[in-house]
């Protein structure tokens, strides 16, 4: 294979295979991994590229995802571009270093390959392992196809290394669903990329001639501080991350935004989705819209940030808002998403009634007609009156 | 760092103190107790990786009382990230140098990686770390304080704390001598890797502690150093008494000062004639319960323990030392 593929030039491709195209083109430096279905395609890819010399990086196999993550932070601390990716049960093997990530602040660019927690044992696609870490103060953002994986990992970088923003980001995208699926993609030139994202400069770097003590123990008179300060940052990231995107934009005239809307105009029923699932959403929305029904798609894009405004402004002149999780919050008030967007919503005066659907849970299949489904039962339920409960879709017996 | 390389070692026998460096990279003012054998040890290795160093660090007994925000005791460029992980974030460094030397963003030489970490980051939760590092080859130092328990959460039991020793979670009782099972021979382990670098060390000996660790940075490849460190708290002993402790654990032939380079093993340090175990043992209080049968006990096990090291010394194949006859009838039938 070539050294990275031609400008503009639509070619067929693996998305994992994508992904470490975008991490060679973004002269990733250092990459550390451990093997887990269903990333494994993106670090193998990118161990071929380090190994023809077609990145100039160094690649560590480590013995764990928790090492992996561990010596991220060593190579960022060192001062070099830093990538990994991993998955589901890998990604709750990190979960302690993903904190000290954020909170030491240190620029890693993350590929999750969403999949499902054990027990049982499941390989397949959901976003339990995602949500499971939703609090670990990373930059999170969901891509709904192969396209947008690509385009992704490369401003990853580029929001991350930001001097205001210095915090490990995460791309999420759809365990096999997404990753192993073969798309038609576009990519932009090597210079083109070069010029939107230069060399990483870090601000602080383990050097002899300037010593610094990193990972310091702080006592409670300055622990608050210290996480006020992450919170700043990572709220603050925002502005950052839609420049970035614009830039983005005015490179290769694809436009991210932070909320997604699709067919939204006098629509009373919204259905919000996050991930690959939204296109199949987009599927049934038009069908439902052809049908004459006043239905529309929004799709949450950003998750950390979190986009309150512009969610709100999304969701405003909808009845009734359909969240479709795909992670349960065991015991709780429903999927993680639609505590959130309750959340969100539960200052306005006027706000669309929720209805939570919990779907695709392992790997089970989609298809648009559960949407059409899930609007029947959801408009029942809202008729007899908010029960605020969440429904698990799909269950048999 | 010529001056105080490996080289001048040969001339070990005519050093002397003044002659060792002057510069203090482990700053004073930091909050270990009095006494404290690892402080004294981090003191000297920090000496004797000199200033070209990068240095990560395991959670532990160091990291708190060295490194309270905003303040720190270290003048090396120093990280910590959490307790298990410190020889894959030392990897880190490692790596994330040598790509940046070789793209030419920083210069060459390499800042020297040293990764520290105590008994309970190093011989249990950090054991996979580390020997995923070890097994990877990394340019790195790697130094364990062994203070024999887990100090910086009180007095919990690690797997190198030695039989018998009473801790918080291994008490002595109707129904307990204290810890149940044998130190966990940490060493053997780091050696089992292959890696061309391998030493046990004492703050007590500070020559032999300085010369092993400019050995173990001038090697290429992977290196380990078990550092005794007496803990008064833990060890229940008068803090004046950390040197000397140190000596006698050498001295009864406990804890043997020995490297072992590409394999072969050799005692660094020869004492002419082994002194009972029990002048170790008596002055620490957390051996004050034993009675005769488990202190003859630790006798014949440390007396067994040091003659299999003094017949790897002498075995040209040290992972096959020459047995004497009456070990080999020990050797049960059938084995």
């Amino acid at each position: 294979m070539s050294a990275h593929p031609a400008k503009a030039q639509r070619v067929g491709m693996e998305v994992s295979i994508a992904v470490s195209h975008a991490v060679q083109m973004a002269r990733a430096e250092a990459i550390a991994a451990y093997p887990i279905t269903p990333q494994t395609h993106i670090v193998e890819h990118l161990s071929t590229l380090v190994a023809n010399g077609e990145l100039e990086a160094e690649f560590i196999n480590v013995e764990s995802e928790h090492s992996a993550l561990s010596a991220c932070i060593g190579m960022s601390a060192a001062g070099a571009r830093t990538y990994t990716a991993t998955s589901a049960q890998g990604l709750a093997l990190m979960h302690e270093i993903l904190f000290i990530a954020s909170g030491m602040r240190f620029p890693i660019v993350m590929t999750v390959a969403n999949r499902a927690l054990s027990a049982p044992l499941s390989i397949w696609n959901d976003h339990s392992d995602i949500m499971a870490a939703r609090d670990i103060g990373w930059i999170q953002v969901f891509v709904e196809n192969g396209q947008e994986a690509y385009d992704h990992t490369i401003m990853a970088f580029k929001i991350a290394e930001h001097p205001e923003v210095l915090l490990p980001t995460i791309v999420n995208l759809d365990g096999f669903i997404l990753s192993h699926v073969v798309e038609a993609l576009e990519f932009i030139s090597q210079e083109d990329v070069d010029a939107f994202l230069p060399p990483y400069q870090p601000k602080y770097r383990l050097d002899p001639k300037k010593p610094v003590t990193m990972g310091a123990f702080a006592m409670p008179e300055i622990y608050t501080e210290v996480k006020y300060a992450h919170q700043v940052a990572l709220t603050n990231s925002y502005h950052h991350i839609l420049k970035v995107w614009d830039e983005w934009a005015n490179l290769t005239g694809r436009r991210y935004r932070p909320v997604e809307t699709y067919l939204t105009e006098d629509a009373k029923v919204l259905f919000l989705t996050m991930g690959s699932l939204t296109e199949v959403a987009e599927v049934a929305v038009e069908e439902m819209r052809a049908q004459g029904l006043p239905v529309g798609l929004v799709s949450l894009r950003l998750w950390r940030p979190f986009p309150f405004d512009a969610l709100r402004e999304a969701v405003k002149d909808a009845e009734l808002l359909i969240v479709c999780d795909r992670a349960l919050s065991a015991g709780g008030p429903g999927g993680p998403v639609h505590s959130e967007v309750r959340n969100c919503l539960y200052p306005l005066e006027s706000k669309p009634a929720t209805v939570n659907y919990i779907i695709g849970l392992g790997g089970r299949d989609v298809p648009p007609e559960a949407f059409h489904d899930i609007l029947a039962r959801a408009q029942k339920e809202v008729e007899s009156g908010p029960s605020g409960e969440f429904f698990l879709y799909g269950v048999r017996g | 760092m010529d001056k105080f390389g490996f080289a001048q070692s040969q001339k070990f026998d005519t050093y002397a103190s003044r002659l060792l460096p002057r510069e203090e990279y482990f700053t004073s003012g930091h909050r270990s107790c009095q006494g404290c054998g690892e402080a004294l040890a981090v003191r000297w290795v920090c000496k004797a990786i000199g200033k070209d160093a990068i240095i990560a660090h395991a959670t532990g007994c160091m990291e708190i009382v060295s490194s309270g925000m905003p303040q720190t005791s270290w003048m090396h460029p120093w990280i910590h990230v959490a307790f298990e992980n410190t020889a894959a974030v030392a990897a880190g460094i490692e790596t994330g140098l040598k790509i940046l030397a070789r793209k030419g963003k920083i210069p060459e030489p390499l800042p020297a990686v040293v990764a520290m970490g105590g008994d309970g980051g190093t011989s249990d939760i950090g054991l996979q770390a580390l020997s995923g590092a070890l097994e990877r080859g990394h340019n790195f130092t790697y130094i364990c304080w062994d203070n024999e328990a887990y100090m910086n959460t009180g007095i919990q039991r690690s797997s190198s704390t030695p039989y018998g020793a009473m801790t918080t979670t291994s008490p002595p009782g109707k129904r307990s001598i204290g810890q149940a099972t044998w130190k966990k021979n940490m060493v053997a382990i780091a050696v089992a890797h292959g890696i061309p670098y391998v030493a046990t060390a004492s703050p007590s000996y500070v020559f032999d502690l300085y010369f092993k660790v400019r050995k173990a940075i001038e090697t290429p490849g992977p290196a380990y150093i078990h550092v005794l460190s007496v803990c008064p708290t833990g060890w229940r002993s008068a803090t004046d008494l950390s040197v000397r402790l140190g000596r006698l654990a050498v001295e009864t032939g406990v804890f043997p000062l020995y490297e072992v380079v590409n394999g072969r093993y050799r005692l660094t340090v020869q004492p002419p004639k082994l002194r009972p175990v029990i002048d170790y043992l008596k002055p620490q209080g957390r051996f004050r319960h034993l009675r005769k049968p488990e202190l003859d006990l630790i006798q014949r096990q440390t007396l067994a323990a040091y003659e299999l090291l003094l017949a790897k010394c002498q075995a040209p194949y040290p992972e096959f030392p020459v047995l004497t006859h009456e070990e080999e009838e020990t050797i049960p039938e059938g084995a």
